[in-house]
């Protein structure tokens, strides 16, 4: 290596660079500001919303974003105020957060960790959200909470439904309304015995990524639990698109339930596969051979078309909810009725949880009197609420999860539309899908101390 | 056994999907020269004239009387077929029901224009430049083509499923003596086998029976000397891009019902067809298509649990394990010529 193309200008530059990156984590720590991160000064608050808009999941992101800019809309006192009127919290008064007027900044997630941290970062950095909310991936979640943990900012998760997001992976700083892996398994199992019996032998194939695994450990549990056996357990890549050749063994394996643990992409195309094989069609023993799809959403029950008629999964909320179920799920007529006049179709699971977390967070804010995320993770911890679709529902102070319902669902066999593929089978009741804080398949993790950025 | 049976008709099945690809890029490469990764955005173009026919036999007008109400409460109007209008219920379901064999007549004009387009329009600025500018160019163009796909019709896979009379499965095990519903596989895939037979059958024909062929494979074996007996040779070659997008269309509308369309199909293929192209020959026909069902059968048979539990993780490297160990054996792959791509 030789130095003789050394400069002034060279060492100057080299310099700002090096320094600028120095002083990044100190930024992120925000020890250059006083009180909090992004502390608001003037009459307005920016909050950052991170979701697909490249990818993928664009259209689910697409979703979360119309459904931001709906809250933001009612928080600032335009539309017709749609869950607010029906929120149990009655501290949001059409007024923005605590009299400041709401703006937001977006970033695009892509679905991919380190472009979801980027974006976020740039949000917090250039833009001074003071909350970060979004995303349809457990992996983006659990960076952009880490992320956020460290910035000093509050992050509502999107849709994550990976067991790790408020287990192994939970942090201070971050706080999820969407149910998870082990909800779903919980809530599935009672539905399954009923539809399906007791001495059934289940085949696997699962997504092998963080929420695929969870999702696998979860229903396996709860499964066997029933009396089931497990024939066996197949990861699959996540880039796969042809699951032709992991269907294939399924038909003379002796198993009579097939469980897709895949969301997205994989699980329009495995499912699809799995009914071109005639699985749906095939008798084993005697009993009809089923498929269940764990986590179903709206746009996967689309992308799969047809093949998703009787197929059973979980969802953490449908927009037919208050009218099937009647008032317990009040707010979900206004949430749909908003939604529905301003865009044309009714809201996915997905649009209303991003919703319900832009809500949750402005009200802790207006409860703590404070935008600290300090003050605004203590006006959460252990919050009860009612009103925004889900029923009553309990912000856990221990790991920062909402307990609530879970919707069981199963594909229609003549769907009127493209928005109405499923049916609510049950909504299985808060009790039977909670969990103890220090539930093995939750363990590892550590809240740890909230980080104000100060 | 069974299984063994059932994984090679998976096999044979990836195979004939990437071994038509395959055959498009090294059509391309063979005859102009050119390295283009842009012939996975290709085969999701054909895809999308599937879905597209399929969209435009399902369009419709709002009936005059209201059935109901919608999820807001408004008044709800059935939608009625246009094909229904114009052509009676029978008919205007028959065409709803074949929208992607018929996509097949709409599909190769389309790519045929498609690959003229491309061709004339951007790639023939680059035959002189080197592999790498090629590659930049046609990788930007993939990149721009999904964006434009995904801007008209979303993200989301778009399902398009086979005609009626082809969904289910076939009981292969019963004619070869095994236990009812022991080997079954989907018609359709079955049919995507035959088909991609038929036109790799079919191009090997054209270009070995016809004159036009002829001269192509003349061309690709000595260009300059075909260009000094008089011959616009590059007049043919812009023709065989034309064909070689139309088979990788065909191979997209074709592919269509096996898994619900989406704007990235294309990239999902890409790299895989460039290695089956590798391990084939660079250049060669017959080696992309041996490449391609070689490499299809292996990747089905790695997929099997009883390989799995001893390697685990082999079905997701068994393509690339594969092609280092020809690439190391056989430089220049299965089939490959002296000279190609080695100045």
């Amino acid at each position: 290596m030789s130095f003789s193309n050394l400069t002034r200008r060279g060492v100057i530059k080299t310099g700002a660079v090096a320094g600028a990156g120095l002083a990044l984590p100190t930024y992120l720590s925000a020890a250059a500001h006083t009180g909090f991160t992004n502390a608001p000064t003037g009459d307005t608050v920016t909050l950052g919303f991170n979701v697909p808009q490249s990818g993928p999941y664009a259209d689910e992101g697409a979703d979360e974003l119309r459904a931001f800019e709906l809250a933001v809309e009612h928080l600032n006192g335009m539309g017709d105020g749609g869950m607010l009127n029906t929120f149990s919290s009655k501290e949001l008064k059409g007024d923005g957060i605590m009299g400041k007027k709401v703006q937001f900044v977006t970033g695009d997630t892509q679905t991919k960790s380190d472009a979801a941290r980027a974006s976020a970062q740039s949000m917090i950095q250039k833009d001074g959200a003071i909350m970060i909310s979004g995303g349809s991936s457990s992996g983006v979640a659990v960076a952009v909470q880490d992320l956020c943990q460290s910035a000093g900012v509050v992050f509502m998760a999107g849709l994550t439904h990976s067991n790790d997001t408020t287990g192994k992976d939970k942090k201070a700083n971050g706080f999820r309304h969407f149910f998870n892996a082990y909800m779903s398994a919980a809530a599935l199992a009672p539905v399954l015995k009923e539809l399906y019996g007791e001495d059934r032998a289940a085949y696997h194939l699962t997504a092998d990524y963080t929420w695929g695994w969870t999702q696998q450990e979860s229903i396996q549990a709860s499964t066997e639990a029933l009396g089931w056996s497990t024939v066996n357990n197949v990861l699959t890549p996540l880039a796969a698109t042809d699951f032709s050749s992991y269907i294939a063994p399924v038909l003379n394996s002796g198993a009579d339930v097939l469980i897709l643990n895949h969301y997205g992409g994989n699980m329009v195309n495995s499912l699809t596969n799995a009914v071109q094989f005639g699985l749906r069609d095939k008798q084993i023993n005697g009993k009809n051979f089923e498929i269940v799809v764990p986590l179903y959403s709206e746009l996967m029950a689309q992308g799969a078309g047809k093949n998703i008629a009787g197929i059973v999964g979980s969802q953490n909320w449908d927009w037919k909810l208050e009218n099937e179920k009647g008032d317990r799920y009040k707010g979900t007529n206004a949430f749909v009725q908003s939604f529905g006049e301003k865009y044309g179709f009714p809201p996915s699971q997905a649009a209303q949880t991003c919703y319900a977390q832009t809500l949750l967070y402005a009200d802790a804010v207006a409860r703590a009197g404070s935008f600290n995320p300090c003050a605004v993770g203590e006006a959460l911890a252990d919050f009860e609420f009612d009103g925004l679709g889900n029923g009553p529902t309990l912000y856990r102070a221990g790991d920062h999860q909402c307990f609530k319902d879970v919707v069981v669902v199963r594909g229609k066999e003549n769907p009127e539309n493209e928005f109405d593929l499923v049916e609510i089978v049950e909504v299985t009741p808060t009790e039977q899908v909670s969990y103890d804080v220090d539930h093995p398949m939750f363990a590892g993790g550590d809240l740890g101390e909230c980080n104000p950025g100060a | 056994m069974d299984a063994i049976l059932l994984q090679l008709l998976n096999g044979l099945d990836k195979g004939s999907a990437y071994a038509l690809i395959a055959l498009g890029l090294t059509l391309i490469f063979g005859t102009l020269g050119v390295v283009n990764f842009a012939h996975g955005a290709i085969f999701m173009i054909g895809a999308f004239c599937a879905v597209t026919l399929s969209k435009l036999f399902n369009m419709s007008h709002k009936a005059t009387e209201p059935t109901g109400t919608d999820f807001l409460g408004n008044p709800k109007f059935d939608d009625i077929l246009y094909v229904v209008d114009w052509f009676g219920e029978d008919a205007g379901a028959w065409m709803v029901d074949w929208a992607v064999p018929l996509a097949i007549l709409f599909a190769v004009p389309i790519m045929l224009a498609v690959g003229f387009i491309m061709e004339r329009g951007l790639i023939k600025h680059f035959y002189k430049r080197p592999h790498a500018d090629q590659i930049l160019v046609t990788f930007g163009l993939a990149i721009v083509l999904q964006e434009v796909i995904k801007y008209f019709y979303g993200a989301n896979p778009i399902p398009t499923p086979a005609p009626e009379a082809f969904r289910g499965s076939f009981d292969f095990g019963v004619l070869l003596g095994f236990d009812p519903n022991a080997v079954i596989y989907p018609y359709w895939r079955l049919i995507y086998f035959a088909f991609s037979a038929l036109i790799i059958g079919g191009v090997f024909a054209f270009l070995q029976f016809t004159t036009f062929g002829m001269v192509v494979r003349a061309g690709m074996a000595d260009r300059e000397t075909v260009g000094l007996l008089g011959i616009n040779i590059d007049k043919r070659f812009t023709i065989m891009f034309g064909i070689a997008a139309a088979v990788a269309g065909l191979a997209g509308v074709m592919y269509a019902p096996i898994n619900s369309p989406n704007y990235h199909m294309g990239m999902d293929f890409l790299v895989l067809s460039f290695v089956v192209v590798v391990v084939g020959g660079m250049g060669s026909l017959p080696g992309a298509v041996l490449a391609g069902f070689l490499l299809g059968i292996l990747e089905s048979f790695a997929s099997m649990n009883e390989i799995k539990n001893i390697l685990p993780g082999i079905d997701q490297i068994i393509i690339y394990l594969v092609a280092i160990i020809i690439l190391l054996t056989r430089p220049r792959g299965l089939m490959g010529r002296k000279g190609v791509m080695e100045d």
